[in-house]
């Protein structure tokens, strides 16, 4: 029994260690002024391995989910005849929340594994270490990039995702299954609101990406410099990053949506 | 020698995962020489190169490297100083994304501003003195084990240092890559007046070089002087670790069983 009680202990400890050591990682790389000379071409690169070759898996994604939706969509609706507003359900749903929360899903696991693994090995192959000791500070030129690629990516890609799906829900509904083109647009025109639906979908996707980023580069930076340890870096970084963005996700819906 | 060292341990003490690495040791490395660092494998001798590097930090004691108190000293004084200082790790440590060129570039473009031709001359200089004119164009990938030692001592003289630490240099090298390295040490710390600080386990080679050695086993320094002087030690440690290298079955790694038994490590590591 006792222990349990000190293992529960030791276990909290570690989880308040673990969050106060990516605290601090994250305060060191956001406090280093990047320098725009240095930094810009090191963004853009990172930006290109995190955002660009992540775009087939999400645009795939957002199109087959579109269609599904528009499928569903028309199968309910149309019982109660009011297939009309096809439209509308699938923009809804995907700006609010499938759009930020599959592509947050998608993108931990497409982009977010990729980052904890190549920084992993970095350090494994005192790659990090070696930045260090020729005075280069790889929280800097490493990690910093690797962070802000991952939050300026994921709120684009969220968005392409939201447009793509729409598109195939549109192909589906008007194209395949014969609601009016007219009503199925502007049900959506009608009832879609920049700021509540658009914005908050954004702000969530913002909200995601950085999350993502975050534990990503920390798992790498943090793992055990061998070969298990950077496996169970990567696991982690797609388990914690697809909980994290679940758990944010109904925090961010009560808080923009749950004024009833 | 206390005016001429460049680098100063006193009292060290350093421990790591609760086990104690280090129990006050004291050592001075003298300027402009090549000392040599011998031990078992993990007796921290990779570790004391850290400290002397300042990315880890003792539990008490003092580190000092040409007068600077390195444990104490502000991050960007200590990458100021790290500027100064070349390190050669065991396993290259060579970015694996970019080429041989660009890797020994690569100090010289974030710390210069220098034009792009001085750097394509600077790089492919400390190629020549290397030997690796020719592979510049090379992904780290493709270059065998001795190569990319070699690389990596290009990229680590790039800036012209005042210290260089070599991370067993010799360990898992042919007698060819071995040969070269030992050429090059000693021509690089006599034709630049480097300091140079040697850590390996590889006794002829490190012996052969070096003006200073000392043995490191069990936190402690247990031996240090010229290699005549070693070689002459009376302590039998120092003997038996000196003498027990070439007859055990791995001649260039761990010591035989013989030899850990007499050294008491009661599991090493």
């Amino acid at each position: 029994m006792l222990d349990r009680i000190a293992s529960l202990g030791r276990l909290g400890l570690d989880i308040v260690a673990s969050l106060g050591r990516s605290g601090r990682f994250l305060a060191g790389v956001l406090s280093g002024v990047p320098r725009p000379v240095t930094g810009f071409p090191l963004l853009v690169k990172q930006i290109y391995a995190v955002g660009v070759l992540s775009l087939a898996i999400v645009v795939v994604s957002g199109l087959f989910i579109g269609m599904v939706l528009g499928l569903q969509g028309y199968t309910i609706l149309s019982d109660y005849g009011s297939e009309a507003a096809i439209g509308q359900m699938i923009a809804l749903t995907l700006v609010r929340e499938l759009g930020p929360v599959v592509t947050a899903l998608l993108f931990a696991g497409r982009a977010g594994s990729a980052l904890t693994a190549e920084i992993g090995l970095m350090k494994a192959t005192e790659q990090l270490s070696s930045m260090e000791m020729m005075g280069v500070d790889p929280l800097r030129r490493v990690i910093a990039p690797r962070l802000w690629a991952g939050f300026i990516a994921m709120p684009i890609l969220a968005l392409i995702f939201s447009v793509v799906g729409i598109w195939g829900g549109m192909l589906v509904g008007v194209e395949w299954l014969g609601v009016f083109e007219g009503s199925f647009w502007g049900n959506m025109q009608s009832s879609v609101d920049f700021v509540d639906d658009v914005m908050n979908g954004f702000i969530k996707s913002v909200v995601f990406g950085f999350v993502c980023a975050w534990i990503a580069v920390f798992q790498g930076y943090d793992c055990v410099p061998t070969s298990a340890g950077i496996s169970s870096a990567t696991t982690k970084t797609v388990v914690y990053s697809s909980l994290a963005v679940l758990g944010l996700d109904f925090v961010l819906t009560a808080v923009m949506f749950g004024d009833f | 020698m206390g005016s001429t060292a460049y680098i100063s341990l006193k009292d060290v003490v350093f421990s790591r995962s609760g086990r104690r690495i280090f129990d006050g040791i004291t050592l001075d490395i003298p300027r402009g020489k090549i000392t040599a660092i011998m031990g078992p494998s993990g007796t921290g001798k990779t570790t004391l190169l850290r400290l002397i590097g300042g990315q880890l930090r003792p539990d008490s004691g003092s580190v000092r490297v040409d007068g600077h108190e390195v444990p104490r000293l502000k991050r960007k004084a200590l990458y100021a100083l790290r500027e100064k200082m070349g390190m050669l790790f065991q396993s290259g440590a060579l970015f694996t994304d970019l080429s041989v060129f660009e890797n020994v570039a690569f100090p010289l473009r974030v710390h210069t501003k220098l034009p792009e031709d001085m750097i394509h001359d600077i790089v492919l200089m400390k190629l020549e003195a290397v030997g690796l004119r020719g592979a510049r164009h090379l992904m780290p990938s493709e270059l065998s084990g001795g190569m990319t030692r070699r690389v990596a001592l290009a990229r680590s003289i790039a800036l012209d240092p005042e210290l260089i630490m070599y991370d067993e240099p010799f360990a898992g090298q042919d007698p060819i890559a071995m040969g070269v390295l030992v050429k090059l040490i000693r021509d690089l710390n006599s034709s630049m007046g480097l300091t140079s600080v040697l850590v390996s386990h590889d006794v002829p080679e490190s012996l052969s070089i070096c003006h200073y050695a000392c043995i490191i086993a069990d936190g402690k320094v247990i031996g240090e002087g010229t290699p005549e002087e070693l070689k002459a030690h009376p302590s039998d440690q120092v003997q038996q670790f000196l003498q027990g290298q070439p007859d055990g079955p791995v001649p260039f790694h761990y010591p035989a069983d013989d030899a850990g038994k007499d050294f008491g490590l009661g599991g090493g590591a």
